[in-house]
């Protein structure tokens, strides 16, 4: 392969590939909802746009060799490493806290916890009232539908 | 994170979402975009967000396809595009 595209894949691509997927999922999602004709293909492609933006959010809190932000054991160990060093009592103070860095940051996860709710219930409404679009004019398609809707099209 | 699982996921993630969009059936489409929500559910256990990830099998996965499925059989199931 030509090294300057190896070496652009090898530092933007692989470190930041979770973003490079936020984006193509994202255009995906927009392309759908855009283009389609059908109303489920449509609604389909609104539920991938909403996944893509929690990813986006998500990846922002995730830390490498990070884990899950559940905490088992308060502070033993920390204790025991501020013991052997010989730092003063304000730094030792900092070290009995929790270690962030050793656990995922919690709070785009929560903010996400909520987006997915909200999103489930948007899917739930607009698949109602694809229902009641289909009881009325007897199709799902758009083109159609503005047919009909039409003051000289036919119902 | 394991990075190696992460991009697996990711790539399968992107052609499930494309067969979703491009299948004529649609409760087929329905089907592929419950793999779809449960492979994201499996991302977000990857990614440390444990929380979310069983909140997204339960509500995204379960009843987001359901309630699709229930839309497609008292509609039409063949779709233009």
């Amino acid at each position: 392969m030509d090294p300057i595209i190896a070496t652009f894949i090898e530092e933007n691509i692989v470190p930041n590939f979770n973003y490079w997927i936020y984006v193509i999922l994202m255009m995906i999602g927009l392309y759908a909802m855009i283009t389609k004709n059908n109303l489920i293909k449509k609604l389909i492609g609104m539920a991938i746009f909403q996944t893509a933006i929690i990813l986006f959010y998500v990846s922002v809190g995730v830390k490498d060799a990070a884990n899950i932000p559940i905490i088992s054991h308060h502070g033993s160990e920390h204790h025991q490493m501020t013991d052997l060093s010989s730092e003063t009592d304000s730094t030792k103070e900092i070290h009995n806290t929790i270690d962030k860095d050793k656990y995922a940051n919690p709070l785009p996860h929560v903010l996400m916890l909520t987006a997915i709710v909200v999103g489930v219930s948007t899917l739930g409404l607009a698949l109602a009232i694809s229902q009641k679009i289909y009881k009325s004019f007897g199709t799902l398609e758009e083109d159609e539908i503005l047919n009909k809707l039409r003051p000289g099209g036919h119902d | 994170m394991i990075w190696q699982f992460d991009i697996i996921i990711l790539i399968f993630l992107v052609i499930a979402a494309i067969i979703s969009l491009r299948l004529k059936d649609l409760l087929g489409a329905s089907m592929v975009f419950g793999i779809y929500s449960f492979l994201i559910c499996l991302l977000w256990a990857e990614m440390g967000a444990v929380d979310v990830a069983f909140t997204e099998a339960a509500v995204g996965a379960g009843v987001s396809t359901v309630i699709m499925i229930a839309t497609v059989f008292s509609t039409k199931r063949r779709s233009k595009d």
